[in-house]
């Protein structure tokens, strides 16, 4: 630890930390643009000058080693001077356009031009114009607002993985771009957005829609992966505008995935918006208590099972099981891709190593998973762990450009066993299995095959957990720890098991596999095949629109509040099944959010327990029970990674990028 | 009692010779040959101040160009928030308004919305006949503001060289 004095203040940082982090420690703001916490340190905007004693000039604090008795002086005549000498060229090319730019109130360089600039710019002469890059179709670029803090390039290279972009020329001649002329293929460009200090990197979906103060801010959680990254949803006049991250050390850093970011557009179209009633063969409007009676008058007699989808929240999941109790159900599923979960235990069905120790892990065995494009932000931290060195990864499956060096190991679930050989020797291996490898036939040998793997390789530790399994989406873990798995499954329920389904917001398999003399009860968000199919329609809530718990894949659970109100006559889902239960003659003993929640947690202790990390290690390593692999290759897990449940569906920016990625079209070179 | 009596007399003198009478018609007829405050409204008006702040208008450039980028610092500032703004890029990539709406009945005229415009184009202009019959008619969409700009264009213009040494 070394000794610092910050204006006087004394604070202890450790060796080898830059002057900025001690001023930081000591609670002096420092402005920067270049220098960002979890990017490497440039050192080019100088912004962040310091005076430091004895030092002849000022020192540029975020590169600058602290040492012990170091007295460093952030508010002198001298730093005053420097800092607006060094606005003043940064000022030099950068437009006045603050009025027509999306940056405008929350610009770092308006701030910073506020706080440390001159009032009255002496420069008469005329200022360089730079042409716009094309970097996709998510991110708007107007490359005269650039100051070249060179952050996007540095977060492309670091954290996104994809050296796609760089600066060409020297001086004034220097330009961001990505050399050839093309969209950058990462899942999780809009990131740049976030970290680009000025207005060069905006949000195209977002161009010219609304100022920051207009927005009332929300904070959620992202359910369209299973990271379950925290979320802050920006709203005006009961639209969604756009969602930001936000900062969750554990879970998302502060990075968010593009679909989290940028599908909300589907959110506001092909929406239910109000009941529905089959009569005569067509859906026709209806009421509320329509469509209740005739739900009523439909299910006496009738053998009832239930589906629930993916990104449903834990409390209509938790209601709707109390309501299919009461019916007496002969089936619940929430497995809609037939995955061959094992819930005996929850260490079967979680990312148990958790997110934020992946950090520590030293090796790597990824079977028919696609972690690049199920879960880009737990990707990242993967490479993040790789990046600092004495790290390998496997790969068991199609072998698809992860951001990081993977060896492969195989393609089929008869390669399983004999990746322990690549895992030998390693402190802390980590197997992480993919959701589609379990939506295979032999999808419980290749579970059994992948816990035995992680045992063999001595990763099932008290103190440490070594198998990983990881899911889709936001709300596939919660119904799994509420025991939403009974009696039939789907598979038998649409093969006559059940006359009579109710699907909570279950799109994600073939409406056509519902046999033809079932009745069928949609309730969901968004009109899709299994909508048409249905002979009621109840309209429920989106993420956006409900007062949620979600629990991400490595069984955190989190709460997302309702940042809009569900259009037209949707409800939240949870309040649909108790007004439902209550026409159906087996009412809930809950009438608000507060008592549902107090009823789920006693029921499952699991939801008492918010935002908690899984548990350090693994007390039991006997594993499911084994079961016969077959050696037929994995599929690709993910083909589109724009496009995979009803809201990015209906995205019209998801559907760009899918049409921009998929079908890419020829590379150009950059003028 | 004899302290009073002179005053009592000169009293009687004064309402007996109508006085006050002759003194309130002598002023009136002072001011009946003075000359007129009153003007005849509507065909004479009094002169305006450069800053006067009246019925507001949105400018265009010379070439046609509407000047509003959609900044928003209008209604930001607006104290009685009588403005809605409403933004999307245009067909050539540009910042424009899809909607730009005053409430003219919450408007205040305070003017704030002219400081705050980087661009000029919104004014509070000359005109300050613009009494309705309804509610309705006083909701200015930016049909409505721009066609006030295009009708004042020469006056307002004016107005803003008079005052722009002082800005």
């Amino acid at each position: 630890m070394a000794k610092v004095t910050v204006d006087g203040i004394e604070v202890e940082v450790p060796n080898g930390a830059s002057v900025l982090q001690a001023c930081e420690a000591a609670g002096k703001e420092i402005p920067r643009f270049c220098y960002h916490e979890r990017l490497s340190v440039a050192g080019n905007c100088r912004m962040c000058l310091v005076e430091v004693e004895k030092a002849p000039k000022p020192v540029a604090s975020c590169a600058y080693p602290v040492m012990d008795g170091m007295k460093v002086f952030t508010d002198t005549p001298m730093v005053r001077n420097a800092r607006r000498g060094v606005m003043e060229f940064l000022l030099i090319n950068h437009p006045l356009d603050c009025p027509i730019c999306d940056q405008g109130g929350e610009c770092d360089l308006q701030d910073q031009a506020m706080a440390y600039g001159r009032d009255l710019s002496r420069y008469a002469e005329g200022k360089r114009a730079v042409k716009d890059k094309y970097v996709g179709p998510l991110i708007k670029t107007v490359m005269n607002r650039c100051i070249h803090c060179t952050r996007c390039v540095r977060f492309a290279a670091e954290v996104a993985g994809v050296p796609e972009m760089g600066a060409t020329g020297r001086g004034e001649a220097m330009e961001i771009g990505t050399y050839v002329e093309k969209a950058l293929t990462s899942e999780l460009s809009g990131n740049l957005i976030d970290i680009c200090p000025v207005g060069a990197l905006t949000s195209r979906p977002y161009a010219f829609v609304t100022r920051p103060w207009e927005l009332a801010k929300t904070d959620s959680v992202d359910v369209l992966d299973a990271v379950g990254a925290n979320i802050r949803v920006d709203t005006r006049g009961g639209e969604v505008l756009r969602i930001l991250p936000r900062l969750h050390e554990e879970v998302n850093e502060e990075w968010l995935a593009d679909r989290g970011r940028f599908s909300f557009d589907g959110l506001k179209r092909r929406r239910l918006d109000r009941p529905w009633v089959r009569q005569d063969g067509a859906l026709r409007p209806a009421s509320w208590a329509e469509a209740f009676q005739a739900i009523a008058r439909a299910l006496p007699g009738r053998r009832l099972g239930a589906i629930v989808g993916d990104t449903m929240d834990a409390e209509a999941v938790f209601a709707l099981k109390g309501l299919m109790t009461g019916l007496g159900a002969v089936g619940l599923d929430c497995r809609q891709d037939g995955a061959k979960l094992d819930i005996s235990r929850p260490d079967f069905y979680l990312f148990n190593t958790g997110i934020a120790r992946i950090e520590e892990a030293d090796a790597l065995v990824i079977i028919g998973a696609d972690p690049r494009r199920e879960a880009p932000v737990l990707n990242a931290r993967i490479r993040k762990r790789w990046s600092q060195g004495g790290f390998r990864a496997g790969v068991i499956g199609t072998a698809r450009d992860l951001t990081y060096p993977a060896t492969v190991l195989g393609a089929a679930p008869t390669d399983i066993a004999g990746a322990a050989a690549f895992l030998a020797g390693a402190q802390r291996p980590m197997v992480v299995l993919g959701r589609a490898a379990l939506a295979r036939a032999d999808g419980a040998g290749v579970l059994a095959a992948a816990w035995e793997l992680a045992r063999a390789a001595g990763g099932l530790r008290e103190d440490w957990h070594g198998f990983n399994l990881l899911h889709r989406f936001g709300g596939q873990v919660a119904p799994l720890d509420l025991g939403f798995v009974q009696g039939l499954d789907m598979a038998a329920m649409l093969a006559g098991g059940a006359e009579a389904l109710w699907l909570l917001g279950a799109d994600g398999f073939d409406a056509a596999r519902i046999p033809a003399g079932a009745f069928v009860i949609y309730q969901g968000h968004h009109g899709e095949a299994a909508a048409a199919r249905a002979d009621v329609i109840l309209p429920g809530a989106a993420y956006t629109e409900k007062e949620g718990s979600y629990v991400n894949t490595e069984g955190r659970v989190q709460r997302g509040r309702m940042a809009v109100p569900p259009p037209g006559e949707a409800r939240e889902d949870w309040k649909i099944i108790r007004a439902a239960s209550e026409v159906l003659g087996v009412p809930l003993p809950f009438d608000s959010l507060e008592e549902l929640r107090a009823e789920m947690a006693a029921a499952h202790p699991v939801f008492a327990r918010l935002d908690q990390g899984p548990l350090p290690g693994c007390t039991d390593d006997s594993g499911p029970a084994p079961a016969p692999v077959t050696d037929a290759p994995f599929a690709v897990p993910v083909e589109n990674y724009w496009q995979v449940d009803p809201i990015t569906r209906a995205s019209e920016t998801m559907a760009a990028c899918a049409a921009a990625y998929l079908n890419p079209r020829p590379l150009l070179a950059a003028e | 009692m004899s302290a009073s009596q002179p005053f009592r007399l000169d009293r009687f003198a004064r309402s007996f010779l109508l006085a006050e009478l002759v003194g309130g018609m002598a002023l009136t007829l002072k001011y009946f040959f003075r000359r007129k405050a009153t003007i005849n409204y509507p065909y004479e008006k009094t002169p305006l101040s450069a800053r006067f702040k009246g019925e507001h208008a949105l400018r265009r450039y010379p070439n046609g160009e509407e000047r509003c980028i959609a900044c928003k610092l209008c209604e930001a500032v607006c104290p009685a928030q009588a403005i809605t703004i409403e933004a999307e890029p245009r067909a050539d990539g540009s910042r424009r308004t899809t909607r730009y709406d005053i409430d003219m009945t919450k408007c205040i005229y305070c003017g704030l919305c002219e400081e705050a415009c980087p661009v000029d184009a919104i004014v509070e202009g000359p005109n300050f006949e613009f009494a309705t019959e309804t509610r309705e008619e006083l909701m200015y969409d930016k049909e409505r503001l721009l066609a006030n700009g295009d009708r004042w264009e020469s006056e307002i213009a004016k107005r803003l060289e008079l005052d722009a040494p002082y800005r």
